[in-house]
C-alpha cells in the first residue's frame, strides 16, 4: 500500500502492520477459530479505523469544525443463508474474543462440524485512488479558504444571493479483513465531499440552489478550475437565481429528457437496485428471473465499475476481501448480470462481483452498487432536446428512492426546464417524477452521445446503511414518464 | 443476559466520564464544555420463511465533545474514554476551535436556566433487556407464519424482525449541569410478499409492512397479530393501478399522516427561522392551517417514545404548543436559535455525539378529532386513502410539495381499488388550510404520530386524460 507511507502516525489504523495494536494472521486464526467453535461454517472478521473531519461555513463565518475517530471490528459467522453479527469498539483479546464468540452463536444447534480455517494468504488489490497527499494531513486553513472562496463567488454571482452556506467533509478509512477461508486483504479509502448552497431572493421570491463534488481525492480534485471552490459556489448561485423564475410544473405523462451526469441517480433507483442479488435471490425483486431477458430498450447498456479512478463509489477491495471490478448488468437490453455479495454469489454458484460493501464494522456486508452508469449513445444532445414538442428537461435532482418488489420508482428534480417546441423554455419548481423501472427503461427512445460521470455528491442507503456511491448517463429521452407537477 | 441491563450504576459512570471531560476540557483552555456520553447496546433477530437470516447483539460506548472559546466552536468524538485519550482529544478540541470564527451568539446557556432536577419518566423496561436471542427468534418466526397463514397471496417473505435497542445517556456541562438516564426499546416488524399477476405481460412483487413498538416488552402487540395486519395490507395491494391526473381529496392514514406533521416542524423550528428556510418565518400568531389542526410537542409524558427528562442543552424539557387550531404558536427552539431570533428557548434542543445542538422533538402530535375514521370516509366522494409517501418533493423555503403515494381509490364513500405509481402535490400552505375532517384514531405508537384526516383537494398527477 504505497499510499499509506506518507500518512502521519495519527492517522495509521493502530491494528495495521506496525502499529500499536497490530493484528497479525495468527492472532486472526485464533479469532477465527473461536467464531466457527460453535459449528459456523464461514467467519470472517472485519477491523476498521476511520479519522474524519469537516467544516462549515455560514453567514460569511467558519461557523463549526468537528472531528472524529472510530476504531472497531465486526465479527460475521455464516450457516448456511444465516448469519450471526457482533462488534466491539477494543482491540483487546477479551473483548474481540467476547464479539467472535457471540457471533458464532448461530451455529448452536446447527450440527458441530469443525471447519478447517485455510492459511492465510493476503489478496493483491488494485489501485483505484492512490492519494499522495490527503487532504486531513493539509492544514486547516487550507481547506476553510476553500469553504470561504465559494462564498465568496457565490455572492459575486449575482446581487439576489442573500445567504451561502459551504462545507467540507472529509475522512480515511483503513480496513483490514481476515477470513476463514484464507484471504487477508487491506485497504486505505480517502473520501472527500464539498458542498455549497446559495439563497437568492428577489421581492416575496426565495429559491436556493446547491453545487458540490468530490470523490477519493485530495485537494488536487480543486485544481481543475471548472470544479475549484469557486465554481462550485457559482454554481449553487446559478442554480438559485435561475429558480427565482420557476412556474408551477405540469402534472401528467409526457417526454422527459435528462440531462447527462447526475440523471444517472434514476438509473440508480429505476434499474440498479433491483439487480442486487440478495433482492434476487429472495425472488423479492421485480428482476427476479428475468436473467437473459429483454428488461430495457435495446438502446441500454448498464455497468456497474468500482474501477473507475478517484469516483466515489470505487473500490480497491470490497467489504468482503474482493478485487472491486467492472460489471455489466444489462447489455443492449438484455440482463446480463446481477450485482453480489459472498452469500448471493454462492447461491448462484458464481464468481462474487466485488459489490460486497457495509457501512462500517457495525454491520453486515450487503451487495450495494459502486459507480453505475448507462453507457453512452449515438444521437447529439441537442438533436434529443429538439425532438421534444412538449416535455421536461431534468438538469439536477435532490435524490430518489425506489421500492423494489414492484420497481415504482420516484426522483425528485430541483432544477428542470419546459420544454417547449424543442426548446428550453421555463425554468420549473421543484417536481417529482414517477415511474416503474422496468417500464421506463423499455421507454428510453434517444440516447446522447455526451456520457458523463457526476461529480461525486451521493450518498445510497439500504437497509440503514449508508456507502458512497456514483452515477453517470448521457443525455436520455424517456418516451413518457409521469410528472407530479400540481397544473393539472 | 443480566449483562446487557443498564443499571442506575451505568448511569453514574458515564456521567462521570462526562464530567471528568469536561474538567479535561477546561484544563486544556476551553472557556465552556459540553460532553455527552452514550452506551447502548443491541440486538437485532431477522428471520426469513421460518429461518433464521441475522442475528446481531454488540454494545457500544461513544463521547461526544463541544467546546466554545472566545466564542468559537469546535466538535469532536471519540469511542476510546480512557483518560490518556480523552486528555489528546481535548486539547485536539480546543485548537481546533482556533481555526472557527468568532459568532457571538454562541454562548453557553445562562446557568440559572439549567435544569436542577428533572422528572423519572419511566422510560426504562428491565424486561426487553431479558429478551435473548432465541426469543427473539421465536416472537419473529410466529409473526411471519401469521402473515403467510392468514392469506394464501401471501407468496414469499421478506422476513420478519425482532429488535430491542438499549441505552444509557449522560450529558454534563461546565455550566454545571450533570444528568443522565436510560431507555428501552423494542419491536417487532413483518414483511410480507405477494406475486401480482394481474398483468401477466409484467408480473410484479407487491411488499407490505406492520409493526409494533414500544418501550415496555408488555405492550408490545402480539406478533400473530402485526403478521395478519400486515399480510392484510399486503394481499389489499395486488392489482394496483394508475388513475387519472385530476384534482381530489386525499385522505391521510395514520402511517402517513404522522410524516406530515413531521414535515410541519421542519418549518416550525428556530433554526429554520433563523436561517429563512422556512415558508412560515414572520407567521407566527398567524392561522397557518384549519383551525381543525392543534399539534403539541411534549417530552414528559411517562413511558412514551419521545420522552426526555432535560434537553440537548440540560434545560428542563416542557409541554410546547405548535400549532393551536390552526395558529402558529412560537417554533420551537435551543439555545442558539432561539438566541438568533432573539428570544428564549422552548427547552427543545437536541444534540447527537459528533454535532451542535438544535431544535428538535420529543413526542410531536396532531389532536384526534371528533369523527370516526368510517365516517370520514362516508362522507368522502371521491379521492385518494394513501397508505404510503415516498421520495423527498419538500421544498420548506416556498412550501411547494410533490410526493409518490399509494393508496385505495375512494368513490361514494367506499375503498374501491389499490391505486400506485402516482403523486400528489400542492404547497404545504394550501394542504394544511385545507384539512377539513379529523379522525380520532390517534395512536401514540411512535414519537410522531397523528389521526387520520382529509385534505378537501391536491393535484394527483397519473395516467394523461
Amino acid at each position: 500500500m504505497t499510499s499509506t507511507t506518507t500518512l502521519p502516525a495519527a492517522l495509521r489504523a493502530p491494528f495495521a502492520a506496525g502499529g500499536p495494536n497490530a493484528i497479525d494472521a495468527a492472532l486472526a486464526n485464533k479469532l477465527l477459530a473461536l467464531a466457527l467453535d460453535a459449528g459456523g461454517d464461514y467467519a470472517d472478521i472485519y477491523f476498521e479505523f476511520r479519522v474524519s473531519a469537516d467544516y462549515a461555513l455560514e453567514e460569511e463565518q467558519i461557523r463549526t469544525l468537528g472531528r472524529g475517530i472510530t476504531l472497531g471490528l465486526g465479527v460475521r459467522v455464516t450457516k448456511g443463508d444465516a448469519t450471526g453479527y457482533a462488534y466491539c469498539e477494543d482491540l483487546a483479546w477479551e473483548k474481540m474474543a467476547h464479539a467472535a464468540k457471540t457471533a458464532g452463536q448461530i451455529a448452536v444447534g446447527g450440527g458441530h462440524k469443525p471447519v478447517g480455517i485455510g492459511n492465510i494468504l493476503s489478496v493483491p488489490t488494485p489501485s483505484f485512488y492512490a492519494v499522495p497527499t490527503p487532504s486531513l494531513v493539509v492544514p486547516a486553513q487550507d481547506k476553510l479558504a476553500l469553504l470561504r472562496a465559494a462564498d465568496k463567488a457565490a455572492r459575486a454571482f449575482d446581487p439576489r444571493i442573500v445567504k451561502v452556506e459551504a462545507s467540507f467533509a472529509e475522512s480515511i478509512k483503513e480496513v483490514l479483513l481476515f477470513t476463514s477461508d484464507g484471504r487477508m486483504a487491506t485497504d486505505v479509502q480517502p473520501l472527500m465531499r464539498f458542498g455549497v448552497r446559495a439563497v437568492a431572493e428577489d421581492g416575496p421570491k426565495r429559491q436556493s440552489g446547491s453545487g458540490g463534488g468530490g470523490g477519493r481525492y485530495g485537494l488536487d480534485y480543486f485544481a481543475d478550475a471548472k470544479r475549484d471552490a469557486a465554481a462550485h459556489g457559482r454554481e449553487a448561485a446559478r442554480v438559485a437565481v435561475a429558480m427565482l423564475d420557476a412556474r408551477d410544473a405540469p402534472a401528467g405523462e409526457m417526454p422527459v429528457v435528462l440531462g447527462p451526469g447526475d440523471s444517472g441517480i434514476l438509473l440508480h433507483e429505476a434499474v440498479g437496485h433491483g439487480l442486487e442479488a440478495d433482492f434476487n435471490r429472495k425472488e423479492t425483486s421485480n428482476y427476479s428471473g428475468q436473467m437473459g431477458k429483454n428488461v430495457a430498450s435495446p438502446l441500454c447498456t448498464v455497468v456497474d465499475d468500482a474501477t473507475i479512478a478517484n469516483s466515489r463509489g470505487a473500490m480497491n477491495v470490497d467489504d468482503e476481501g474482493y478485487a472491486g471490478q467492472r460489471n455489466v448488468l444489462i447489455e443492449n437490453g438484455v440482463l446480463v448480470g446481477y450485482m453480489h455479495d459472498r452469500l448471493s454469489a454462492k447461491h448462484y454458484g458464481i464468481k462474487p462481483t466485488g459489490n460486497g460493501r457495509r457501512e462500517s464494522f457495525r454491520s453486515m456486508p450487503l451487495p450495494r452498487m459502486t459507480n453505475t452508469s448507462m453507457l453512452g449513445g449515438k444521437d447529439n444532445p441537442d438533436d434529443i432536446i429538439k425532438s421534444v414538442k412538449k416535455g421536461i428537461y431534468a438538469k439536477r435532482f435532490s435524490g430518489g428512492q425506489v421500492n423494489i418488489s414492484n420497481g415504482d420508482f420516484l426522483f425528485s428534480l430541483t432544477e428542470s426546464y419546459l420544454i417547449e417546441d424543442g426548446k428550453l423554455t421555463a425554468p420549473l419548481k421543484g417536481v417529482n417524477l414517477i415511474g416503474n423501472g422496468p417500464e421506463v427503461l423499455r421507454r428510453v427512445d434517444m440516447l446522447g452521445s455526451d456520457f458523463e460521470l457526476s461529480d461525486g455528491i451521493w450518498t445510497c442507503g439500504k437497509d440503514g446503511q449508508s456507502v458512497p456511491v456514483n452515477v453517470g448517463t448521457p443525455t436520455v429521452r424517456i418516451s413518457s414518464i409521469t410528472v407530479g407537477g400540481t397544473q393539472a | 443476559m443480566s449483562g446487557v441491563q443498564v443499571t442506575e450504576q451505568t448511569i453514574k459512570e458515564l456521567s462521570d466520564v462526562a464530567q471528568l471531560a469536561v474538567e479535561l476540557a477546561k484544563r486544556a483552555g476551553a472557556d465552556h464544555a459540553e460532553v455527552l456520553v452514550r452506551d447502548g447496546s443491541e440486538l437485532t433477530a431477522k428471520i426469513r420463511l421460518g429461518e433464521p437470516e441475522l442475528v446481531q447483539e454488540a454494545g457500544s460506548r461513544a463521547l461526544g465533545l463541544r467546546v466554545l472559546k472566545d466564542g468559537k466552536r469546535a466538535v469532536t468524538y471519540t469511542s476510546d474514554l480512557r483518560r490518556e485519550a480523552l486528555e489528546a482529544l481535548c486539547a485536539e478540541t480546543v485548537t481546533l476551535a482556533d481555526f472557527a470564527e468568532r459568532d457571538e451568539f454562541a454562548l453557553p446557556p445562562d446557568p440559572s436556566l439549567l435544569a436542577k432536577s428533572y422528572p423519572e419518566l419511566d422510560l426504562y423496561d428491565p424486561r426487553v433487556a431479558e429478551v435473548d436471542a432465541a426469543w427473539a427468534l421465536k416472537q419473529a418466526i410466529a409473526g411471519e407464519a401469521a402473515a403467510r397463514k392468514h392469506d394464501a397471496r401471501v407468496t414469499n417473505s421478506e422476513g420478519a424482525t425482532w429488535s430491542r435497542v438499549l441505552g444509557a445517556t449522560a450529558f454534563a456541562t461546565s455550566g454545571g449541569f450533570v444528568g443522565g438516564y436510560r431507555g428501552s426499546y423494542a419491536s417487532l416488524v413483518v414483511e410480507p410478499l405477494c406475486d401480482d399477476m394481474t398483468d401477466p405481460t409484467n408480473p410484479k412483487k407487491r411488499n407490505g409492512y406492520w409493526w409494533t413498538a414500544s418501550r415496555f416488552l408488555a405492550e408490545l402487540d402480539d406478533a400473530e397479530k402485526v403478521g395478519i395486519e400486515a399480510a392484510r395490507r399486503t394481499a389489499a395491494t395486488l392489482g394496483s393501478r394508475k388513475v387519472e391526473t385530476q384534482e381530489c381529496a386525499i385522505v391521510f392514514d395514520p402511517e402517513v399522516a404522522r410524516g406530515i406533521v413531521g414535515t410541519i416542524f421542519s418549518v416550525a423550528n428556530g433554526s429554520s427561522f433563523w436561517r429563512k428556510s422556512s415558508y412560515l418565518v414572520g407567521k407566527e400568531g398567524e392561522l397557518v392551517a384549519s383551525p381543525l389542526v392543534t399539534i403539541t410537542d411534549d417530552p414528559l409524558i411517562p413511558r412514551a417514545p419521545g420522552s426526555k427528562p432535560f434537553d440537548g442543552d440540560g434545560l428542563p424539557t416542557r409541554k410546547n404548543g405548535v400549532i393551536d387550531k390552526g395558529v402558529l404558536g412560537p417554533v420551537l427552539c435551543d439555545v442558539y436559535s432561539a438566541r438568533k431570533l432573539g428570544r428564549e428557548s422552548t427547552g427543545s434542543a437536541g444534540r447527537g455525539i459528533g454535532g451542535n445542538p438544535g431544535p428538535t422533538t420529543s413526542n410531536l402530535v396532531m389532536q384526534a378529532g371528533t369523527m370516526k375514521r368510517d365516517e370520514l370516509l362516508r362522507e368522502t366522494k371521491r379521492g385518494l386513502y394513501v397508505t404510503s409517501l415516498m421520495g423527498f418533493g419538500f421544498n420548506p423555503v416556498t412550501g411547494d410539495f410533490s410526493r409518490g403515494a399509494q393508496g385505495f381509490w375512494i368513490e361514494g364513500g367506499e375503498l374501491t381499488f389499490p391505486v400506485s405509481e402516482i403523486t400528489i402535490a400542492a404547497n404545504f400552505d394550501e394542504i394544511l388550510k385545507r384539512i377539513d375532517a379529523v379522525a380520532d384514531d390517534l395512536e401514540l405508537r411512535s414519537s410522531t404520530a397523528a389521526p387520520t384526516f382529509r385534505v378537501s383537494h391536491m393535484t394527483l398527477a397519473g395516467t394523461s386524460r
